[in-house]
């Protein structure tokens, strides 16, 4: 069953890739997303065999890497982190690829589209289910290409391919801090497996080892490496500018990729990590940091875009520092039951502007939208669902993980908790603006698009309403069915060993007793943010304009998402542009070949000559050069037979 | 059968088929057609005999196999063969590469055909010479041997400034090889024999070894090349057609890494670990600076020899950490290096003789009319970046294991590496075959036909197959790397045991 899971979706990836021209486009769709379905099913069987029943798995594949003592194999791991994992990648994979075959209809390249999403899906599922750091990092990489390939699947775009390769490119800055992170842990503990490096977790807490001439302590190190790779996929603060960029791919990739699935890798990982995280309180700082600036500065630039999409993708990127924070104070189950729900309501929201997008022919700004709710009405509903979700509206999916996260760090003990406690609640109130905010610009007021655009307006085709309908309903529902079992009573039996919590950690049930006052201020923050973006886009519309004028830098500076770009653009992308010139021409061209072999054969030539020169022809130049030396030769030898 | 010289008839066989093709009379274009004919199936009988000795090859020892040893040139100086775990794969993939060079230059070449022939016949004789030889005078005639006819196929096929080309080729390595040859002559002066596993184990006196390092690293640093003398390589590519970049990359490179395991680590331990840090310091720069330079360059040839460079730094880096990780990775690095670079000078070519430019500014958006091309070039181009999964990322990822074991500066230049090879790599990609076709002349351009589908296609299933499956590759070259590997830490033990005695 296992090999099914995984390995369905790149039966479909291979045949749509190589042989879509020939079996055609319908056939293609048909096919992947048949495959997928099959494997979601699957998914689900084992989602309860393993977490309801604690049959957790190892299965073996093939032998990968052996060398000297590194043995690394190919081996599927199925335990009930790798389960929820899997019913949250292969359900939402499906519903996407179901819906794209409406989405993607007039597109010339659909079997090749398919081809990818299902490629993406194989390879975060080998993410999933590693046993070893190296296939982790085989799927974390392969999830980058699939990332990489379906952001510039309008490859005649020259935005999408600079999006495309700025997303491979940041992660892999990630990824740098990951392998060193994985040679780390193979010269400390001589094995890349899980269960044999999360066995010597404590030794390694303990010692200390040789890094780039400090003496550092190995844990934290190593935590911190891996983190750094983590931060690359999840988008975090400082590694987190692709993420915006990457919606230049089609809004199904956005929802599966860059919403439910790829961007919690890191989270994942972290989580998997969890024996190692426990043991380090240095890393967990520094993951409660990040996560915390991350999910207010994501959310801050979130209050002010304009594109629908773009704002979408904020919030991903600060719902993900949510999880990273849960995950630093130790609430490893809260974060991955924020994933979990995450993946339902931010799919269903971004399907749902790809619903807007398609019915408004590809318009993604929202200052042109409006006043769409009579025309699709479907669409709208379904968004409000997303939109209670996300923002936190009380028995909705959100309210439930979300909540328990602010909660969490409220609770914790360790490190910068209230930081991240601050931090967090401030951000709710912006996460509930920007969600109301998209809601009425899209939906309510006048529509500000051409007449001729909006007597286009028309509902989705049921082929993209159904996979809404099934992610709305996982949005209105997982959180109450599911929070007993992941963060509730019976979180210990739920998790079994896959979650290691330190025996001093008892965030899980602390959270349960927060004040009065910590319970109500998510809920606060939510109607606050919903009653301001009432007043400033439904009451008062003229009010957001006159708001930006006068806080011209403020609004400048949010807009242009804090200048990280520019910044970036400043102190690498052109210093290393101008390195690499001057190495070229400079290193290579003046010093090396200067000096070397041209400037070998120049004084070669000026040398040769000079000898030329010396070859006048006259018989008494000869004859006087003769008897110079011949005066030399008797000389030398009378002064040194003398001695 | 034990007793077939199966070796020296791998290794001349091809030699016949040159002289075979000297002989071909008749007028100019059944001489070419014949000697197209006669190299092509020179080179695929080569390449199944080699196929039938690797797979009689027992990778279970460390020993040297299929053996063969005559009396040459008297007073220790025989004519010795024989392949072990680090050896054998090589002669693999230097007959595995001949016919698809043969079949690259199949139209592209068609002038003096028969002397294009014969040139790359006699290369493959003396590649594969150096890589069975176990005779240190037999392998120095050979390894220099090889520089003449690569040469001529860059001086005689190549490009515009072949001649500028092909004498800093020359220049650079011949001044390798008279240090080289020096040392050769001290060796046998102080063993009387230039039989290489007796050289390996008769343990030259520090000092001494220290020279001789220094002599074959003069040597084998050229070949590889490592920063800084790697400024032939750019030029030597760009003006060699484009089987000679094959085999250039795909082979000759190898050689310097080739000798670093056969000669530098196991005779000189004690230089070589005095030396590692040096290594290190190169491998770091060669990594960085290339893959910067590499950044930066205009011409599709360029940008990938390059790419070779820093490629190369892996190489180096990984077989002086000593470690099996570390060796059995630079061994594996060359190998896959092989085949990738192989096949991305193949879709350079592949372009280039519809277009006559390797201008990158030239193309733009070849997805468009070439589908296949761009999936093939996509595949290798991740190979080159080192995307798990494909045979690129094995060697890379262990080279990198090993390092950090010795050095964690080295493995932190290494690392870096990775986003580097992204910057360069996908920007070539994007450039070349993204975006729409803007260019005139690329309207109309046709994608790779059969022949050329059918060159790629073997180094394409390389790559994959083992990027997910090394194993058929780790486990012939085990036995050697470890034999190595422990003996080389055996004589640094003894060598400061003794130190300390004093």
């Amino acid at each position: 069953m296992y090999h099914a899971i995984v390995f369905f979706p790149l039966v479909g990836a291979i045949i749509a890739g190589l042989f879509g021209r020939i079996i055609g486009h319908r056939r293609s769709e048909l096919l992947t997303s048949g495959l997928l379905v099959a494997s979601a099913v699957l998914s689900c069987v084992a989602f309860i065999d393993v977490g309801m029943n604690n049959h957790t798995a190892t299965v073996n594949v093939l032998s990968w890497i052996h060398s000297g003592t590194l043995n690394v194999d190919w081996v599927l791991r199925i335990d009930t982190l790798t389960a929820v994992m899997l019913v949250v990648v292969n359900g939402v994979s499906a519903l996407v690829h179901i819906y794209s075959i409406g989405y993607m209809s007039h597109d010339p390249g659909r079997s090749r589209f398919f081809a990818y999403l299902s490629l993406f899906t194989f390879m975060m599922l080998m993410l999933v289910t590693a046993d070893n750091f190296v296939q982790l990092f085989f799927g974390w990489e392969g999830v980058g290409l699939a990332s990489y390939l379906l952001i510039g699947f309008w490859f005649k775009k020259p935005s999408a391919n600079a999006a495309a390769m700025k997303a491979f490119v940041v992660n892999r800055v990630g990824d740098f801090g990951l392998i060193l992170g994985m040679a780390a842990i193979y010269f400390t503990v001589g094995s890349l497996q899980f269960d044999e490096v999360f066995a010597a977790a404590d030794a390694l807490a303990q010692g200390q080892f040789d890094f780039l001439g400090w003496t550092l302590p190995t844990l934290t190190t190593i935590c911190l490496l891996l983190f750094m790779g983590a931060m690359g996929k999840s988008a975090q603060f400082m590694l987190h500018t692709w993420l915006p960029d990457a919606m230049e791919g089609p809004t199904p990739v956005s929802a599966l990729i860059h919403a439910a699935t790829m961007v919690t890798a890191g989270v994942f990982l972290v989580a998997r990590c969890s024996p190692l995280f426990e043991l380090s309180p240095t890393a967990s700082a520094v993951v409660i940091c990040v996560g915390a600036i991350t999910a207010f500065f994501a959310a801050t630039v979130g209050l002010v875009q304009n594109d629908i999409k773009r704002v979408i993708a904020y919030s991903t990127c600060s719902q993900l520092g949510y999880m990273f924070v849960a995950l630093g104070v130790g609430a490893y189950q809260v974060a991955m039951f924020h994933l979990f729900t995450h993946a339902f309501f931010k799919a269903l929201l971004f399907l749902g502007a790809g619903s807007v997008i398609h019915a408004m022919q590809d318009e993604q700004d929202m200052r042109k939208m409006g006043g769409l709710r009579q025309l699709v009405p479907t669409t709208w509903f379904m968004m409000l669902i997303g939109t209670l979700a996300l923002t936190g509206f009380p028995l909705t999916a959100g309210f439930f993980s979300k909540d328990a996260i602010i909660e969490a760090a409220f609770a914790a003990h360790a490190g910068p908790h209230m930081f991240g406690f601050v931090l967090l609640v401030v951000a709710a109130l912006f996460t509930s603006f920007y969600s109301w905010r998209l809601m009425f610009m899209t939906f309510y007021g006048q529509p500000r698009c051409s007449t001729e655009t909006l007597s286009h307006v028309h509902e989705s085709p049921p082929v993209m309403l159904v996979p809404l309908l099934v992610l709305a309903l996982g949005a209105l529902g997982t959180g109450l069915a599911f929070s007993g079992s992941f963060i509730g009573d019976g979180q210990a039996t739920f998790w079994g060993a896959s979650i290691f919590t330190g025996p001093d950690n008892h965030v899980l049930h602390d959270l349960h007793n927060v004040p009065l006052w910590v319970k109500l201020a998510p809920l606060v923050m939510m109607l606050t943010g919903f009653a301001t973006a009432w007043v400033m886009y439904i009451r008062s519309p003229q009010w957001p304009a006159q708001i930006a004028t006068q806080n011209d830098l403020l609004y400048k500076f949010l807009l242009n998402k804090w200048y990280i770009d520019e910044l970036y653009h400043f102190i690498f992308v052109r210093p290393v542009a101008w390195l690499a010139r001057v190495f070229w021409k400079g290193g290579d061209g003046y010093v090396i070949d200067g000096f070397g072999p041209n400037g070998i054969a120049a004084n070669v030539l000026r040398v040769t000559q000079r000898f030329v020169g010396l070859q006048t022809g006259f018989v008494y130049h000869y004859a006087f050069v003769m008897l110079v030396g011949v005066a030399g030769f008797v000389s030398w030898f009378m002064l040194a037979g003398g001695h | 059968m034990t007793d077939w010289p199966i070796l020296s008839t791998i290794t001349f066989l091809p030699l016949l088929g040159a002289l075979f093709i000297m002989l071909v009379r008749g007028d100019e274009a059944t001489i070419a057609n014949n000697s197209r004919a006669v190299a092509l199936w020179t080179t695929v009988v080569t390449l199944f005999l080699s196929i039938f000795m690797v797979a009689q090859f027992d990778g279970s020892t460390a020993d040297f196999q299929f053996t063969e040893r005559v009396s040459w040139l008297g007073g220790g100086i025989d004519y010795a063969m024989g392949v072990d775990g680090i050896s054998v794969l090589f002669v693999l993939l230097t007959t595995a590469l001949m016919p698809i060079c043969i079949l690259a230059s199949w139209t592209s070449i068609s002038h003096r055909v028969r002397e294009y022939m014969v040139a790359f016949l006699v290369l493959e004789t003396l590649m594969i010479g150096v890589f069975c030889a176990m005779d240190l005078v037999l392998f120095y005639l050979f390894f220099e041997g090889g520089l003449i006819p690569m040469f001529l196929i860059i001086g005689v096929w190549g490009g515009a400034r072949r001649i500028y080309a092909s004498f800093k080729f020359f220049l650079y390595t011949l001044i390798g090889s008279v240090l080289m040859l020096l040392a050769i002559l001290a060796m046998y002066w102080q063993a009387d024999t230039t039989f290489i596993p007796a050289l390996t184990e008769i343990g030259f006196d520090a000092n001494m070894q220290t020279w001789l390092w220094l002599a074959f690293f003069a040597s084998f640093a050229v070949k590889m090349p490592m920063w800084p003398v790697h400024t032939w390589l750019p030029d030597a590519h760009v003006e060699a057609p484009t089987a000679g970049s094959v085999i250039l990359a795909g082979v000759l490179l190898k050689m310097g890494g080739y000798g670093f395991l056969r000669f530098s680590l196991p005779m000189f331990p004690i230089a070589s670990d005095m030396f590692a840090p040096m290594v290190f310091a190169l491998s770091a720069i060669a990594i960085v600076y290339t893959s910067l330079v590499a950044f930066a360059q205009e011409d599709m040839k360029k940008l990938i020899a390059y790419s070779s460079v820093a490629h190369m730094g892996f190489v180096t880096m990984g077989l002086f950490t000593a470690t099996v990780q570390g060796v059995q990775g630079a061994v594996f690095q060359m190998l896959s290096h092989g085949w990738i670079s192989g096949a991305l000078f193949l879709c350079v070519g592949v372009i280039y003789d519809r277009m006559h430019t390797r201008e990158i500014a030239a193309y733009g958006g070849l997805v468009n009319r070439m589908p296949i091309y761009a999936a093939v070039f996509l595949l290798f181009t991740m190979a080159n970046v080192g995307l798990p999964g494909t045979s690129g990322f094995v060697g890379e990822f262990l080279t990198i294991i090993g390092a950090f074991q010795v050095s964690t500066w080295t493995a932190l230049f290494a690392a870096s590496g990775v986003i580097f090879s992204a910057v360069y790599a996908l920007s070539l990609y994007r450039r070349v075959s993204l975006g729409r076709i803007e260019h005139e002349g690329l309207e109309q351009i046709s994608d790779m036909n059969r022949r050329e589908i059918f060159i790629i296609a073997p180094l394409a299933v390389a790559t994959i197959l083992f990027g997910v499956w090394p194993m058929p590759i780790l486990d012939v070259t085990a036995s050697s790397v470890e034999a190595l590997v422990s003996n080389y830490q055996e004589a640094l033990a003894a060598h400061y045991s003794g130190l300390s005695g004093y």
